[in-house]
């Protein structure tokens, strides 16, 4: 029997258990909350986000894996495309769109109109440089990580900044190939 | 010209419509958010009990906000002033919205008259949580122990919240129990209003 083709964002969100969305919000604005008393720097809590995110991604990618089915992407436009339209489907329940690719294809902009993780914030003029969802630009690097891509993530846009989406940047830095981790002779 | 909408941008949160809580998010997403919320407070810890307190300070700011959200939303408005209409409220719709079912139970404590216990077989945030054998009577329910704690707190009803696990037999896993002790003025305001 041929194995099932790659399942769309839709349908695995369909068929995973979902929690309640305001509890994710609230209980991700208690973390940052945290996270501002224990740290005050923003620039602090900006890493200490991403290294949350970086931890959640390395899990992640084991789940997204078996869950979406999806078959070894042939390229760089191929995975962005993937983690877009399945990726934040099928664990945040919203779609998102791949834009802005550079000319050799290492760089792209991964565009969300809608984030459960800012319903209900507004920043205060305290927190101004502050990312308060740089938490998924760590799941994304943690999560291509795991997968043989360096990458870098950063936001251009920001909807708590003012502009009118959320918008990171991908870009690839090095494919590592993968190493066999023991010794053929031992 | 038909069929043209741009997406309404708000320049203050406060203008922006309210959403129905229908949104849903993967159980997954919710998990492995939380786990990073408990590993990231071991690290600033040295025991088990500032732990369990830090859970709760991010629970109890949960609940605040809970309580002010499902007061408008679901009740219009209309607010508590009995302890059994709380705890109701607390019981079903505020585990309702947040759990998806209401609680398993809600009982009135024995030896005490300020007790109540909510009980659940196994509380969502426990569910992909195992408890290392050192950590004895830790129990992440704490940070539900915190939302229950900040909705009767803001709603005029202080009260002392615990999480505690409940052997029970012929079942593998304990049930969680969530202790609330009310404080004295509750009782007291409770026999004035009869």
């Amino acid at each position: 029997m041929a194995p099932a083709g790659p399942r769309s964002g839709d349908a695995i969100f369909a068929s995973v258990e979902r929690v309640n969305a305001e509890l994710f919000t609230l209980t991700y604005g208690a973390i940052v909350r945290q996270l501002l008393t224990d740290l005050e720097e923003v620039d602090e809590v900006n890493k200490q986000l991403d290294q949350m995110g970086y931890n959640i991604g390395i899990r992640l990618i084991d789940e997204f894996l078996a869950k979406s089915n999806v078959s070894r992407c042939t390229d760089f436009k191929e995975t962005t495309e993937v983690i877009a339209k399945v990726g934040f489907k099928m664990f945040l329940g919203v779609g998102a769109s791949v834009t802005n690719w550079d000319a050799e294809g290492t760089c792209c902009s991964i565009v969300l109109e809608d984030n459960p993780l800012v319903d209900f914030v507004e920043l205060p003029d305290t927190c101004q440089g502050l990312y308060y969802c740089n938490v998924l630009s760590g799941v994304i690097r943690g999560a291509l990580e795991m997968v043989s891509m360096k990458t870098e993530v950063t936001w251009l846009r920001d909807v708590l900044r003012g502009d009118d989406v959320f918008e990171l940047q991908v870009k690839l830095i090095k494919q590592v190939p993968e190493e066999y981790p023991y010794k053929d002779d031992e | 010209m038909i069929g043209v909408s741009k997406i309404k941008q708000y320049s203050n949160v406060l203008d922006k419509p309210l959403s129905k809580g229908k949104q849903e998010v993967s159980l997954s997403a919710f998990a492995f958010l939380f786990s990073e919320l408990v590993q990231y407070n071991q690290t600033q810890v040295d025991n088990i009990a500032e732990l369990e307190r830090r859970l709760e300070d991010a629970g109890y700011a949960v609940g605040a906000r809970c309580l002010e959200l499902l007061c408008h939303r679901e009740k219009g408005n209309r607010r508590e002033t009995r302890l059994l209409g709380i705890l109701s409220f607390v019981h079903s719709t505020v585990w309702k919205v947040l759990f998806g079912k209401v609680a398993d139970s809600l009982e009135k404590g024995t030896e005490h008259e300020d007790e109540y216990m909510i009980s659940e077989k196994e509380l969502l945030v426990n569910r992909f949580i195992s408890i290392p054998k050192d950590m004895g009577t830790f129990n992440c329910g704490a940070f539900v122990a915190g939302i229950v704690r900040g909705v009767l707190d803001n709603a005029g009803f202080p009260a002392v919240v615990t999480a505690h696990f409940v052997p029970m037999e012929g079942q593998q896993r304990p049930r969680t129990t969530i202790l609330i002790k009310f404080a004295e003025e509750v009782l007291r305001r409770e026999a004035r209003v009869g």
